[in-house]
């Protein structure tokens, strides 16, 4: 049995180094797609359903991509053990919202344009990831572990703290709205369909009514329109965040990163100001994760319980699925982590209680009671126990680290992350010219 | 850089050629009463020593005489106790690694460290100095990148041509992980030759590497050092250190025992002493 999944895994690592880097990710979407309009299908979805569904799961597969992307640069490439991703995705959050809400909501922002927010949010992130690297940059890699831990566990508190619920500079007020929350700017996305994008109440635009009209007709609503014509941008933008990385990856700065990672001594000795580099790549990355975490955020809502260092655990394991050190990897680690490790569990959840009557109010309260029945062969109450709406996320846990032990031990370099992404700006596979001269 | 002549292979950068200074005859490298201590070991004890421009000057000691140690402290690795180091006139006691190799200095390890995942190639092409691509910004925009690609393919055919010497470029797409030890000391050897410094401290370069492949090594480093790098040598074996290295500097215990040619050196009894003493 054992034997046959090894097999078959093998089987898929080497079809999966054959594959040019495009033709894998087609692969993989058109799989997860196929797989997730079944369930729909499963469930009863109606068409409006099954196109949610995907866009549920394309979002999310988009924003891991891109915080994956961030990670592997730091870590992947660099070898710098950031455990601050959650920290430094809120300060990009918060920034763009304290910037851009509006002055008369609760809590106020300044009002200031929307991409001038957003902007300041990365910027803002950039900036807090190269402070926050600085102390730790001349110490050995685990202390740079500890502080950015540290440090995003004091971000998230300082902006949950009642001081800063409201709170004024040079006349202006502002807010993170404590441990409420902090309500954002509208999804950017409804200026093609509105006629002023930032009234929750306004009436479509002209286009956006015959866009809404079609699609109404084949029973996909309104929202479900707007938030796919979402996900479809931040496709694009992960793409641009994709080749971005990429060409910092395949480049002289790209091969210090790699030398700072496999020896920093040595790097040193052959002339590279490691330092320099580690600063660099510390603000480019964490910007990165601000703006993974705007795009993540914007339309809804801030608080403080989405940038718990779970986030940066997520984003952890999603890198070592696909591969430390591969870009392409780590787009590949961030969608299948995103759709079948984070949100499969709720899938199943919706099958198993279609499927399975389980009865309401029948749900054991406790892990005895669930277990208790099974003497007598009734597995229906662990069952109920192990989906419950309180469970699931536990059992997301128990998964991801079913995963995690899986992989460790039997591929320990991720799907992808055996592969050869030479850092050179040329190819390095030939010698042009070489032998004949 | 010499775009249209690359065969013209390993001349020094255009800055090291350019040491006709007042103090041309001043020595390259001067290094005054280094000390350092790890806890109760002494490891270097009030150095002081010199290396003239153009010479490949040898440095021997028993095990443990302070001889690494000393390779550290000059190329900023470790900061000493005290002491001081010149090179070429600059006091740079106490620069960082990178700000040593950048001026011109640059050393080997004793035992060699590989980038072991990445390949040999990469390794070799890491190391030049004044790459434009190391820049973030014009690795990344697509106008500036222009000029990254072509000293890229520049560095290219630089490194094939320094592995091709080394005999390790049948070797140029594996991972460095994977050579065996003499192998790595060759790669070791590429990596600070990519740099075209000034000067080079070689630890123990030789061990390791089979016979043949060692003598052509050491033709190489003539005619280096004719082109004008200066070198300074640790090596256990003496025959090597006899034929090819002048003068000789013996250290002992951290401390700088005997100087002079490989003579002088050979019959001089504290030197014997020493080495006997060691032993025991
Ligand atoms: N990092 C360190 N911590 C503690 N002791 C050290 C350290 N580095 C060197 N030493 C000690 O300093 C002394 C000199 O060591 P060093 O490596 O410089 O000798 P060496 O002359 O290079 O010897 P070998 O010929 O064996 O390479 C030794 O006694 C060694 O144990
Ligand atoms: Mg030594």
């Amino acid at each position: 049995m054992s034997a046959r999944v090894d097999d078959g895994m093998a089987a898929v690592s080497e079809w999966f180094d054959g594959r040019s880097d495009a033709a894998l990710l087609l692969v993989l979407a058109v799989g997860l797609y196929a797989l997730f309009t079944g369930v729909s299908l499963v469930l009863g979805y109606d068409l409006g359903g099954i196109v949610n569904t995907l866009r549920r799961i394309t979002f999310l597969s988009a924003i891991y991509a891109m915080l994956v992307l961030a990670l592997n640069l730091q870590w992947g490439y660099t070898g710098l053990f950031n455990l601050g991703v959650a920290g430094f995705m809120a300060v990009g959050v918060y920034t763009m919202g304290m910037l851009s809400t509006a002055p008369t909501t609760n809590p106020p922002g300044l009002g200031l344009p929307l991409p001038i927010g957003i902007l300041g949010g990365v910027i803002a992130a950039a900036l807090v990831g190269a402070v926050a690297s600085l102390p730790a940059l001349r110490l050995r890699g685990d202390y740079l572990a500890i502080v950015t831990l540290a440090f995003s566990e004091i971000v998230r508190l300082t902006y949950r703290s009642p001081v800063f619920e409201t709170f004024s500079v040079a006349g202006l007020s502002l807010g993170t709205g404590g441990s409420t929350g902090m309500s954002l700017p509208t999804n950017p996305i409804r200026i093609l369909f509105y006629e002023n994008s930032q009234e929750v109440t306004s009436p479509p635009s002209a286009f956006g009514e015959a866009v809404f009209g079609t699609f109404e007709a084949i029973g996909v609503r309104a929202p479900v329109v707007e938030g796919t014509a979402y996900a479809i941008v931040l496709l694009f933008v992960v793409a641009g965040v994709y080749a971005l990385l990429r060409r910092v990856g395949n480049s002289p700065f790209g091969r210090v990163l790699k030398a700072i990672r496999e020896d920093e001594t040595v790097a040193g000795a052959l002339g590279k100001d490691t330092r320099l580099f580690k600063v660099k790549v510390f603000a480019l990355g964490c910007g990165l994760m601000g703006l993974a975490a705007i795009l993540w955020r914007i339309g809804g809502l801030a608080s403080t319980a989405d940038f718990r260092p779970i986030t940066t655990f997520y984003v952890f394991v999603a890198l070592i699925i696909g591969g430390a050190g591969s870009n392409t990897g780590s787009v590949v680690g961030g969608a299948v982590f995103a759709s079948l490790l984070f949100e499969g569990p709720n899938f199943v959840r919706r099958v198993v209680t279609q499927y399975v009557d389980i009865g309401i109010g029948q749900t054991p309260s406790t892990i005895f009671e669930a277990v208790g029945p099974l003497a007598s062969l009734d597995v229906t109450p662990l069952l109920a126990y192990t989906i419950s709406d309180v469970n699931v996320s536990a059992l997301r846990l128990v998964l991801l680290g079913v995963v995690l032990i899986y992989l460790i031990q039997n591929r320990p370099e991720g799907l992808l992350g055996h592969r050869t992404e030479t850092a050179a700006s040329v190819d390095l596979s030939e010698r042009p010219g070489g032998e004949d001269r | 850089m010499t775009t249209t002549a690359p065969d013209s292979d390993d001349a020094p950068a255009d800055e090291s050629a350019a040491t006709t200074d007042a103090d041309a005859d001043a020595p390259l490298l001067q290094v005054r009463e280094l000390e350092k201590s790890f806890g109760g070991i002494t490891a270097v004890d009030g150095a002081t020593f010199e290396v003239e421009r153009g010479t490949i000057t040898g440095l021997i000691g028993p095990n443990g005489a302070g001889k690494s140690t000393t390779f550290d402290l000059v190329t900023g690795v470790q900061t000493p106790d005290s002491g001081q180091v010149v090179f070429d006139g600059t006091d740079i006691t106490g620069w960082r690694p990178h700000q040593a190799a950048n001026r011109g200095l640059v050393r080997t390890f004793q035992i060699a460290r590989e980038l072991d995942e990445m390949t040999v190639l990469e390794n070799a092409m890491l190391a030049p100095r004044g790459q434009v691509g190391e820049n973030l910004w014009r690795a990344v925009l697509p106008g500036v990148r222009k000029e990254v690609v072509r000293q890229e393919e520049q560095l290219r055919e630089q490194a094939w041509e320094t592995l091709e010497f080394l005999e390790l470029d049948h070797l140029a797409e594996e991972y460095a992980g994977a050579l065996s030890g003499g192998q790595r000391k060759l790669l070791e050897l590429a990596r600070v030759l990519m740099i075209e410094p000034e000067m080079i401290l070689l630890d123990e370069p030789l061990a390791g590497v089979n016979p043949t492949l060692e003598e052509k090594l050491l033709d190489r480093l003539h005619s280096l050092r004719d082109d004008g790098y200066t070198f300074l040598l640790v090596e256990h074996d003496m025959d090597v250190i006899m034929n090819h290295c002048e003068p000789v500097i013996v250290l002992h215990q951290g401390e700088v025992l005997v100087e002079g040619s490989p003579e002088q050196v050979k019959n001089d009894d504290r030197v014997l002493e020493a080495y006997l003493g060691g032993e025991v």
